[in-house]
């Protein structure tokens, strides 16, 4: 579909060997983790920061939609180029620039793995906390254009919290930079925040400037499993409570214990119908102190069985399990809709109430699982497309997913972001005013609407009764 | 009478062997629907690290075989290509949330490529000396001249340069030597246990081209273990190659006459174990086995890997039993694909450490494929470079003399990347440092 005349432009860019059109390739880059599939015309693997910008000028001209991509893992379709043109892929852009440790802080490309970065800079004794699941191939610019979390953010924070400055390529193929490697600075508008979470449609981030801590000199990891999901939620607000942020508070329900369970060898007694996995960090001498009092608090709610990580091995099998959920769920269902609704905390037990009707109420089977400490809870509809009926009733459920979220004074994602699997709900969630304000923004900056169209909003916005 | 008195000739021998043993990517549509596709494979596959493209990794391979399979997609060169850059090392097999055999699926798709056009040229070429043994006896017993004449003399692009079952292309590529009296014409067949040889469990001893052919040493070293230990010990005679290189060159049939001729010879007497000494092999006449099912199945169960058996048998307190010794060398290790992802990890290690002579230290990314992945190395050499150079980078900061590992094939490639990196590190089994640490032993 692109012109050849495009195309030798583009291989003029970047050079042949970085552009494909192959079909193979074609194939290979059109999904990511939500399962659907887009074919793009081209796909192309940049080096630099001026070459994204050549591209991004001759696709304004030439009228070519770009798709920005790091891992293709993310879950609501972020990446996936819905009306064909190119994807761009960061997977070369995977330098680690510089580690400041009088300043505390780095530079990186978008294109390096998540994990990579993290032991980069731990081994200097500094953290980075972010943590979503993907962490050992996702990358830090696409964490950043989804605006990642994961179990730690309870604690520690979500991913826009540790961008404080970015090099953007702007959709009309500009070079601009935001913010600095200071950590104050209010001249201007705050268009690193604008950018960090707007799923690559209002730039290409091509340099990352991210702030580090101290890294926690220990961690102590806990499983406590409870005979009832109350007891569990319950627990959840009672640690709070007590005036201890640990590090994470994860939680998973029966059904999901139960598909961990098939998947890998993790052994838990049927008695247990919730699991919560907690992770203290401090120093070495006070987490002991904080395990015993976090026992003692949720003690009166129903524990089955506490584990407690003695060794690094240990509490990374205590990971493992949480880790492995999120694909073992096949053995439910074949297919799911992975929703990451956030509640406030104190609302959890009631949102796996409503949850827990919405599930009866369609006779379709509701794993829930997730970031408990703040109220992000991972609400995974499980279908079998080739049933029929079967995609129209998780339509439904989700919609009402979403309607009991917004009631309890939640939000339809906590981290996951809206790519196009959830552009069609956001007028549940935002006022009318306020989508209008985001698409002006998008008109202004990307007036043709090259660059990734469809996410977030929807190329025709829905019309409003 | 002796308990290892040889047993009747196998049946199978007999037999008319059946077909069809052999899974087709059809056979795998369940595992191939349940691809998520997550991504996680991005973060073990060695191939896809170097080379960064989604055609590489597992994912992108799951795509491709469904789209063969639902026809969308042809059997062409690129086809070929995509399933030719596998190392089969199983690692992303081994991390998938849902268990996707991508190692398997990649095989049954070189299958399925050699089945619609007929051998490919390297897998005749591959195929055709490895499964006559016979002929390499030949070639390696004309020695060394030989060796020289075949490497040094052959023009680069001769079709000789492949006729060994491991990669021998590249001009600057480290070579083992063929050495001209394989092992298993340096020792008897069946060296008995000094004392109460028949109440001890006979161990077969399944040596591997490698071992055979090109590090005899290895071998030399496990059999003076067993005399350490006074464990009897059996070597079949007519035993072959273990069929991993066929079945990674798509080449059923093949592995099928070694799996036969392997059944048989291992059938003569019964036996407790059969132990190999090479991780792949290991994989080959293990998980391979197995998954044929029947008489190759039951031969499978058997095999068991050297380091684990010698754990069981108590080595590891044996060693540290042993007289100190004042100075020491320091040795890191390398975890070969086929026994990490069977989970084997500790067994080696631990028999490291308790060796007197020897301070083990980890390097870095233990854990990662070398990059040999037998015949990958051969047509994606460049590649496969790239892969042992990060290895020799955690081979460097360890500060280690030596790299011990489990697998003939694993150390060939981990002293090509040490020799391209200019380092002075040596590769070498564990055997062969146990074996050197051990007092002699007489007859």
């Amino acid at each position: 579909m692109l012109d050849q005349r495009v195309i030798r432009t583009l291989e003029e860019i970047v050079g042949p060997e970085n552009i494909t059109t192959h079909p193979t390739d074609m194939l290979c880059y059109s999904y990511d983790a939500t399962q659907q599939s887009f074919l793009p015309d081209a796909v192309i693997f940049p080096a630099d920061t001026e070459q994204i910008s050549l591209i991004m000028k001759l696709a304004n001209v030439e009228n070519v939609p770009v798709y920005p991509r790091g891992a293709g893992s993310g879950f609501t379709g972020g990446s996936l180029p819905l009306s064909g043109g190119i994807v761009l892929v960061t997977s070369r852009m995977d330098q680690i620039l510089e580690i400041d440790e009088d300043n505390l802080v780095a530079r990186v490309q978008p294109g390096v793995v998540t994990e990579h970065f993290q032991q980069a800079v731990e081994k200097l004794g500094l953290f980075y906390p972010p943590d979503p699941a993907s962490l050992k191939f996702s990358t830090l610019g696409g964490n950043a254009a989804e605006c990642a979390g994961g179990p730690r953010c309870v604690k520690y924070g979500v991913t826009k919290d540790y961008i404080i400055g970015l090099e953007v390529v702007t959709p009309q193929g500009d070079i601009i930079r935001t913010g600095g490697t200071t950590m104050k600075g209010v001249v201007g508008y705050d268009l690193t925040k604008l950018m960090v979470g707007s799923e690559g449609t209002l730039g290409i981030m091509t340099e990352l400037i991210i702030k580090l801590l101290p890294l926690p000199e220990a961690k102590k990891t806990m499983l406590i499993m409870f005979d009832s999901i109350d007891g569990a939620a319950q627990a959840v607000s009672a640690i709070i409570r007590g005036k201890i942020i640990p590090t994470t508070l994860e939680f998973m329900d029966a059904a999901t214990i139960e598909c961990v369970r098939k998947a890998t060898d993790l052994d838990v007694p049927a008695t247990a119908k919730a699991v919560l996995i907690v992770e203290v960090d401090g120093e070495a001498q006070v987490l002991d102190r904080h395990t015993a009092r976090i026992s003692e608090i949720v003690q009166p709610l129903g524990v089955v069985e506490t584990r407690i990580a003695q060794t690094p091995a240990q509490s990374e099998e205590l990971w493992k399990v949480r880790r492995s959920v999120s694909a073992s769920l096949r053995n439910v269902n074949p297919d799911k809709f992975n929703e990451d609704i956030c509640v406030p905390r104190s609302k959890v037990p009631d949102m796996i109430r409503r949850v827990d009707e919405i599930s009866k109420r369609y006779s379709i089977p509701i794993v829930n699982f997730g970031h408990a400490g703040d109220g992000n809870i991972h609400v995974n509809i499980m279908v079998d497309r080739k049933k029929e009926g079967e995609l129209e009733k998780a339509e439904s459920a989700i919609k009402d997913v979403f309607s009991a979220t917004l009631e309890l004074g939640g939000t339809m994602s906590g981290e996951h972001g809206v790519g196009n699997t959830k552009a069609p709900y956001i007028y549940m969630e935002l006022d009318p005013a306020a989508v209008a304000y985001m698409q002006t923004i998008k008109n202004a900056l990307d007036p043709k609407n090259i660059l990734n169209p469809g996410k977030i909003l929807l190329e025709q916005p829905i019309e409003l009764a | 009478m002796s308990k290892h008195k040889p047993a009747r000739a196998h049946t199978t021998l007999d037999k008319p062997k059946g077909t069809g043993r052999h899974k087709t990517l059809e056979d795998f549509r369940q595992q191939i629907d349940a691809c998520v596709k997550c991504g996680a494979c991005q973060a073990h596959c060695a191939v896809y690290k170097a080379m960064k493209r989604e055609s590489t990794v597992a994912r992108g391979k799951i795509a491709i075989a469904h789209a063969l399979l639902d026809k969308q997609a042809p059997v062409d060169k690129r086809f070929v290509l995509d399933m030719s850059q596998c190392l089969l090392c199983g690692s992303c097999h081994d991390k998938c949330p849902n268990l996707v055999p991508t190692d398997e699926i990649v095989m049954a798709a070189r299958r399925e490529i050699a089945e619609r056009q007929g051998l490919s040229s390297f897998g005749k070429a591959l195929t055709g000396v490895i499964k006559r043994p016979k002929l390499m006896n030949l070639l390696a017993k004309s020695g060394g001249k030989f060796e020289k004449v075949i490497f040094r003399k052959v023009p680069d692009h001769s079709g000789l340069r492949l006729r060994f079952p491991v990669p021998f292309i590249a001009k600057d590529r480290y070579i083992p030597e063929i050495t001209p009296k394989p092992f298993r014409e340096r020792v008897p067949e069946y060296i008995p246990a000094r004392c109460d040889n028949d109440t001890k469990p006979l161990s077969a001893f399944f040596t591997g081209c490698m071992i055979n052919f090109t590090y005899p040493e290895i071998g030399e070293a496990l059999v003076k273990i067993f005399r350490f230990l006074d464990l009897p010990l059996w070597i079949p005679p007519n035993q072959g190659c273990c069929g991993l290189p066929a079945h990674a060159a798509g080449d059923a049939a093949t592995v099928d006459q070694l799996a036969n001729a392997n059944v048989s010879a291992f059938g003569a007497r019964s036996v407790a174990t059969v132990i190999t000494a090479c991780a792949s092999c290991n994989a080959g006449i293990g998980k391979h086995y197995r998954a044929m099912e029947g008489e190759y199945a039951e031969l499978g169960k058997q095999a068991e890997d050297v380091l684990v058996f010698l754990v069981r048998q108590g080595l590891v307190e044996k060693l540290r039993a042993l007289p100190q010794v004042e100075t020491s060398t320091r040795v890191t290790y390398h975890d070969p694909c086929h026994l990490r992802t069977q989970g084997i990890t500790a067994e080696p290690r631990a028999l490291l450490q308790a060796t007197p002579g020897i301070e083990f230290v980890e390097m870095e990314g233990a854990d990662r494929c070398c990059g040999l992945g037998g015949t990958f190395s051969v047509y994606h050499y460049d590649t496969s470079r790239t892969i042992g150079a990060r290895k020799a980078d955690g081979i460097k900061s360890s500060a280690a003399k030596l790299v011990a590992s489990a697998c003939p094939g694993c150390i060939m490639q981990l002293q090509d990347s040490i020799n391209h990196a200019g380092l002075k590190q040596r590769a070498c089994h564990v055997l062969e440092l146990i074996a050197q640490a051990l007092p002699s032993v007489e007859d």
